[in-house]
This record gives structure tokens, sequence and C-alpha cells, in this order.
């Protein structure tokens, strides 16, 4: 049943190909469902007799769901700390998801686009992740494993407040749309209040990630829906599909093309600088990696740089992140270990490419 | 979903992860109120606020605070006092049980929403009018087309066939 997950850590979920539409802003496009089943408590009151029984029930109708039977199946409880982390980074599983107790378990497909998390916050989340801004694919294929999923066991719903949830702030739809953006020009040019407003506006969240401790958010955020009773699911995705996104796009760009305009040699030092710490350094810290890779992601999407490409920022993107480099290392590695072996990673898969 | 870590009341719909040198993770969980006091919002008003709604609303007098301590749910023994210290239900059924006090904490937090909108499982066979669905995909394929993403309109064009013919 448990997958080797040794397998997937020198591959790219779908997501973080970079191949989506508009993936010079959008990283990805996330959607996720929460469902509980009918006659068993929530999580929280659960014994653990019937968290066990939860992962079972929900394992075997995604099992016995025609298009969901080839997911790769793991049992999350007995996975070591190591690995969990390793599917917090693939965003495979949540956080929560990881660091919770008890039975718990998740299926996901090989290219990483669906994963079902049983026994997060709810019984059971599942998330389609995709890469650059495909909201309407992702609530098609979500929508689709939701109803697969239906055909085997029975959803609590109420009348009135819809699909059932363990917190009522995402009772209704269930639904939660999160939209990874990469803002670089935007932190640059000091606008990123201008994020936040139309965020706000139309009542969504700002994330921040991987956010630097001076700048408070660095250049990675994402943007998702708080409201989830009362309007339909193709409404709430339409907020972001006609109006935020598109309008925090246009804001982006437009900072891009007046960052070159007015202060090319500025941005290039950035990019440049950015690069040659990557190919150089000795100690690398995650943080320093992400605002570094952050350059040169932005250096590909303005043509200043073309020596590299997408996949491979994209790749070590990832494979820097802590849990990876020690499954790539083959070896637990303390902090300060860590930073050698990132810079190390950085200048084998940098250093020979040519500077223009 | 937890509270803030500054006030410690509010949820937190603000979090920060900020990797340290040598990739220690420091996180933040922030309500939107504590984010715009440490100036990463601007300095509007909060959008969403649970827990101040859940204080301001037990507090507030509309039902005694009295009468919702003494609500318990029969199936998992969960009181309204419990979920309020929790933030999470104990089973389904308590969406009954707190029926009342949740209705008006649901409505603040879901911008004045009372009713469920949307998909609704198989079995009450409601949600699924194929004529919605057929426009949506029409209004997809149009879309894909004026986009020239052939690629799509074509799978498209292959949904709605199979609809139409079902």
């Amino acid at each position: 049943m448990t997958a080797p997950l040794g397998d997937v850590v020198r591959q790219l979920g779908e997501w973080l190909r970079g191949s989506g539409p508009q993936s010079d802003v959008v990283i990805s496009t996330r959607i996720r469902l929460a469902r509980n089943l009918r006659g068993f408590p929530f999580l929280s009151r659960a014994s653990v007799e019937q968290r066990a029984e939860l992962v079972q029930t929900l394992a075997t109708a995604s099992r016995r769901a025609g298009d969901l039977a080839k997911l790769i199946h793991v049992d999350v409880e007995k996975l070591d700390e190591l690995d969990r982390q390793l599917l917090v980074e693939r965003h495979i599983i949540s956080r929560q998801h990881a660091e919770a107790n008890g039975a718990r378990a998740v299926a996901f497909d090989r290219e990483e686009s669906v994963s079902l998390m049983m026994n997060e916050e709810d019984h059971l989340r599942m998330q389609v992740i995709r890469s650059g801004l495909q909201l309407e694919e992702a609530w098609e294929l979500i929508s689709r494993v939701d109803d697969s999923i239906d055909q085997q066991v029975e959803y609590a719903y109420h009348a009135q407040f819809g699909y059932l949830t363990a917190c009522p702030t995402n009772v209704g739809t269930g639904l939660r749309v999160s939209v990874m953006l990469h803002l670089p020009a935007l932190r640059l040019t000091g606008e990123l209040e201008k994020v936040a407003h139309a965020a706000r506006e139309m009542k969504l969240a700002v994330r921040g990630l991987f956010g630097e401790g001076t700048e408070a958010l660095g250049d990675f955020f994402q943007i998702s829906n708080q409201i989830t009773l009362g309007r339909g699911e193709l409404d709430l995705i339409d907020d972001f599909r006609k109006d935020v996104i598109p309008k925090i796009i246009e804001y982006e760009l437009a900072a891009r093309r007046s960052l070159i305009k007015s202060r090319q040699q500025a941005v290039d030092d950035k990019i440049w600088r950015a690069l040659g710490t990557l190919r150089n350094a000795r100690l690398m810290s995650s943080n320093e990696a992400m605002q570094c890779l952050s350059y040169v992601r932005l250096g590909l999407h303005t043509g200043r740089l073309s020596a590299i490409d997408l996949h491979t920022v994209n790749e070590l993107f990832l494979q820097s992140q802590q849990a990876h480099l020690q499954k790539l290392q083959g070896e637990r590695l303390t902090g300060e270990q860590r930073s050698v072996v990132r810079a190390a990673l950085f200048r084998s898969r940098l250093g020979h490419i040519n500077q223009n | 979903m937890g509270p803030c870590e500054k006030c410690k009341k509010a949820q937190a719909t603000f979090h920060l992860t900020n990797l340290e040198q040598h990739s220690i993770k420091e996180e933040r969980h922030l309500c939107e109120r504590c984010a715009a006091e440490e100036g990463l919002l601007g300095s509007e008003k909060p959008v969403l606020d649970l827990s101040h709604l859940m204080e301001q609303f037990v507090s507030g007098g509309k039902a005694s605070a009295a009468a919702l301590a003494g609500l318990v749910c029969e199936e998992c023994g969960m009181t309204y006092i419990e979920f309020r210290n929790q933030g999470v239900l104990g089973c389904p059924h308590d969406y009954d049980v707190f029926a009342e006090p949740l209705a008006k904490l649901l409505e603040s937090a879901h911008d004045g929403a009372t009713h469920h909108v949307g998909k609704s499982p198989r079995s009450l066979g409601q949600s699924r009018k194929p004529t919605d669905e057929l426009r949506r995909l029409r209004r997809l394929l149009d879309e894909a087309v004026t986009g020239e993403d052939y690629e799509r309109a074509a799978s498209l064009r292959d949904r709605i066939r199979e609809i139409e013919s079902a």
C-alpha cells in the first residue's frame, strides 16, 4: 500500500512544470473541497476506531471509483517526519495533515494533480493543483473526483447549510480556491498594497509564502476565498477568474514593464547578482535561495536572462527545500549542513551555464 | 485554523512563513486586525473575523450566555461553550443543535449568507441539471474558441456531445 517516496524526489508535479496559462505570474491553481461522512462524528470527537474506520472507508471508496482506482495510497501515520515534510513541500498534503496524530492517509496521482487527504481537519479533503491559471479545468477535475467518491459514500449534507464541515468557516460548498502568484515587481515597486486591496474588496485572503523576514511577504503569495456559504462554486471561482486574478496579473506585468523601462540596470543587477550568488555561494539558507530564485524567475519572464530554463528553476525551487535536500542527500542534516548541501546543489546545477 | 498568536482571540487568517538563516522555519499566524497593527496590511477594516464575531455575539446578549451554555449535542456531547473555545464542531448533528446561534454566526462570517447555494450530493438529485451544465460548457467553448485554444475547445465539444447524447 505504501508507495516508495524515494522516487518522487526527482520528479516535478504537473503544477510545478510552469506550463499552464499565465505562468509568468501565476505559479499554480489549487481547488479543494471539504467533505465529511454521514454517521461519523467530526474528527475532534472521533475515537481511535472511528478514525481507522474512516480511513478504511474512504480508501476503499476511492479504489472502487473507476477513475480514481490508480491513485497511490500512502499511510501518513506510518511515515517518518521527513517523508511527511516531503509531501508538504510537494503540496500533496497540508502541514496540518502532516502534524496531526492518529490514523490518516493520502491518495494521489502520478502527476500529483489530485490528492485525497483522509482525516485532515475534515474526514476528506480533496484537492486538485494545476500549473498556471487553470480555474475552470481544476474545478471540472475536482468536481468529477467529488462525484466519483459521492457514488461510493454518503456525505454529511444539510438542506440549509450544505456540506457540513468541522469548522463552520468551510460549511456550504466546502470550497477553497488558492491561486499562488509570483509578484516580484510589485514588491520592488512597493505596490503590494494594491494586491491586498483588490483581494480584500472581494473578501479574499492573502497569504505570504516563503516570505522573507525583513521584507514581510517575499515574492510568493496565495490568494484564497474565505466565504463558502451562500454562493455557488462557479460564482466563487468567477471572482478569481474574471476579477481579482486578471487585475493582479495586470498590476504585476505593468510593474515589470515600468521597472525595465525606468530602472533597467537596477533590475538587471538584482537578477545577475542572484544568479551569481546561486552559482558561487558556499552557505545558502532556504530564505536566501527563495529570494535568489525569485529574481532569476523574474529575469526569465522579462527576457533579461535566457541561459536557464524555467524547468530548472522550478526543480531547484522544490529540491532546495529541506526535506527534498535531505532525501537527495540520503541522510539527515542539521541546519548548517543543509546550507552547505543546498549551496552545493545550486553550484552543481547552475555552474555550467553560459553567462551572457 | 488556529487562533491569532498575538491577540490569542481572533482566528488567524494571515499566515506568514519565514525561512530564517539555516532554514529554521518561523511561522506567524495573525488575525487581520493584528496583521494590520504590525503594518503587514493596509489600515482598512478586517473582512472576516470569526472569533471576534463569536465574542461579540455571545456577550452581546441577543440570546443570553446562560441559554447558550446549556446547549449540548446529545449525539457527540459537544457543548456550545466547547465549540466556542475550540472553533470546531463535534459532529454533523451540532449544526441542528446549535442552529440558532450558528445561523447568526454564519451570517456574519459568510457575508450575510444563510443558505447553501451550489452542488449537492448525487443522492438528492437536484443539482445536476444538464441544461445548466450545457450552458456553462457552451460558454466555456465560446471562450476557448475566442482565445484560440483549440485543444480545449475540442475537449469541451466532446463533453457537450457526451451530455447531449446521454
